[in-house]
């Protein structure tokens, strides 16, 4: 295995791009990803895309290669692959890509993640999102996404004494930093008691509890480090990059509070970068709700079970504590297309590692780490990024 | 959603909650599994999980109150949506009816009755399944509760509705 990084990223607005086709938004963070490692595309051997649902979304299927035609490669005859894994399936597509780079079959690749979800009402869009989730034993019974985050969250409660207010806090958390990002869906701040006061969607979660359902799409171009200073000043290194799964449903976790895949993604990647909780001052978490990144927080490995709460009460989380959570403005502010989430979480660690995140920039950050879940966390992926000295 | 088929193919679990035991470790799934993940070895479960039926009875182990409907709920906000703890062991996911959402709390006793769950598409296929009543106290009878378990008892029995 030899070690892999980043060259380049690229990422469109995120938000209700009712103007915009799924194939536009592809290509514009892929070019710009390229653009951004200054490399030609006749130095790319392979297309990785992370989507979820694009068949429900635009009944399109088959995306990879169309991406692929539409960016000008169609005649290069490159793999193309897309890669399905809910909310996670822009991190699983980067995984797949770092391993195969990693292994030396592909030296620079893309990475793509891209959803577009508003071009079908809000009713059918939460269905679409909903089958990440448990079809047979959980939706047919009346639960949806939110709705099993809401189970969760009132057992949190129940067990680990966590009030409605500390979750809440990661929204307003979420918006603040999202005022700062130019591709934000979201760049207004809204206050504790907006959150608090917010229409009910399955309590004790309410609307600004909730991530939105968004159009975007971000890229990452990659490939070996031992070749990068050729293309780039600032290569990031892939420190790690880890994946687990669990049980599919709600239902049947070991315990209804903990996800265990996010607890072993993130075991798996420190053991891998040889690095502790403790060293790392910015995350990107998956706060698709404000329950589930406070819960990141904890199985992460950042806080013990229960503990996230107090520390966000703290003020932890805010751009100049010891960890900056979510300055991209997170799932909730910057905005959630679906397959594109887990490449934009790393695109925002990119900027921060490199000095670009004007306005949220945290003070010279060595390294970082995103968390991506799929559905209410049969899948995690963790990746740690660090700079290259 | 689907065709009638995949609904009507889970009715021994959807209308009578039959569920299955490992003979090897004596862990009890719902809905029933083919292999046993509590085994060290999986493959010593293989042929050994038996029939077993889960009674209905459980406690309230979380609840959410629903604003959002889910597809073809809509009619039915707000509704209780509740993780059971069932007395044999597994969680199920269904809905709390019969009840007050004020008063619902975790801990609470819930019995499963057989319900309408929704009707699909154009055609107005009606999905039945289980949901969960409250358990009356001792002294104190809950509105709409039934005295005992409504599901059917054989898969081959008639549909209470």
């Amino acid at each position: 295995m030899r070690d892999v990084a980043i060259l380049g990223v690229g990422q469109t607005k995120f938000g209700e791009l009712w103007d915009r086709s799924f194939r536009e938004i592809g290509i514009e963070a892929g070019l710009a990803a390229l653009e951004g490692a200054r490399l030609s595309s006749h130095d790319l051997s392979a297309l990785y895309l992370g989507n979820m649902a694009s068949g429900a979304f635009i009944d399109q299927e088959h995306i990879a290669p169309l991406i692929l035609d539409y960016a000008g490669l169609g005649n290069h005859h490159l793999p193309a692959i897309r890669v399905e894994a809910g909310g996670a399936s822009g991190a699983v597509a980067l995984h797949q890509a770092y391993l195969a780079v990693a292994s030396g079959h592909h030296d620079f690749v893309v990475v793509g993640g891209a959803e577009k979800m508003t071009d079908v009402p809000d009713a059918l869009g939460q269905a679409i999102t909903s089958a990440a989730a448990d079809q047979e034993w959980e939706t047919v019974f009346g639960a949806t996404l939110p709705a099993l985050w809401a189970l969760v969250a009132r057992r949190h409660m129940h067990d680990h004494g966590t009030h409605r207010e500390d979750f809440a806090r990661l929204s307003v958390l979420a918006h603040e930093h999202g005022s700062h990002n130019p591709l934000a869906h979201y760049r207004n701040k809204i206050s504790l008691d907006a959150v608090l006061g917010a229409g009910m969607v399955a309590e004790p979660l309410g609307m600004l509890d909730c991530a939105p359902s968004s159009d975007g799409a971000a890229a990452l171009v990659l490939g070996p480090l031992e070749l990068a200073r050729r293309y780039t000043d600032t290569p990031i290194r892939i420190a790690a990059s880890e994946m687990a799964c669990d049980s599919m449903a709600v239902q049947h976790r070991r315990d209804v509070t903990t996800v265990d895949a996010t607890v072993m993604a993130a075991q798996r990647a420190f053991r891998r970068a040889g690095r502790a909780p403790g060293e790392i001052p910015l995350a990107e978490v998956h706060d698709s709700y404000s329950i589930s990144g406070l819960i990141a927080l904890e199985d992460l490995g950042f806080y013990p079970k229960g503990a996230a709460a107090k520390a966000l009460r703290e003020g932890v989380g805010a751009v100049g504590s010891r960890l900056a959570v979510n300055t991209s403005g997170g799932l909730k502010a910057q905005g959630q297309p679906f397959g594109a989430v887990g490449v934009a979480q790393v695109a925002e660690v990119v900027r921060q590692l490199r000095g670009e995140a004007t306005g949220r920039q945290v003070s010279g950050p060595e390294r970082g780490l995103t968390h991506s879940l799929g559905g209410t966390g049969a899948t995690a992926v963790v990746h740690i990024l660090e700079r290259v000295n | 959603m689907g065709t009638v088929a995949r609904f009507w193919r889970e009715t021994p679990r959807r209308y009578n909650l039959g569920g299955n035991r490992c003979a090897h470790c004596g862990s009890v799934y719902f809905p029933p599994r083919s292999v046993c993940p509590t085994c060290e070895t999986h493959r010593r479960s293989l042929g050994h999980l038996e029939p077993f039926q889960l009674s209905g009875d459980g406690t309230i182990f979380s609840y959410t109150v629903v604003h959002d409907a889910a597809e073809g709920f809509e009619m039915q906000v707000p509704y209780v949506l509740a993780l059971v703890k069932t007395v044999e062991g597994p969680l199920l996911t269904g809905q709390v009816v019969d009840v007050d959402p004020r008063e619902v709390r975790i801990g609470m006793k819930v019995r499963a009755v057989f319900r309408k769950l929704r009707a699909e598409g154009a055609a107005g296929v009606i999905h039945y399944g289980y949901k969960f009543a409250r358990v009356p106290e001792e002294g104190r009878p809950a509105a709409g509760a039934p005295a005992r378990a409504a599901v059917p008892s054989r898969p081959d029995a008639p549909a209470v509705v």
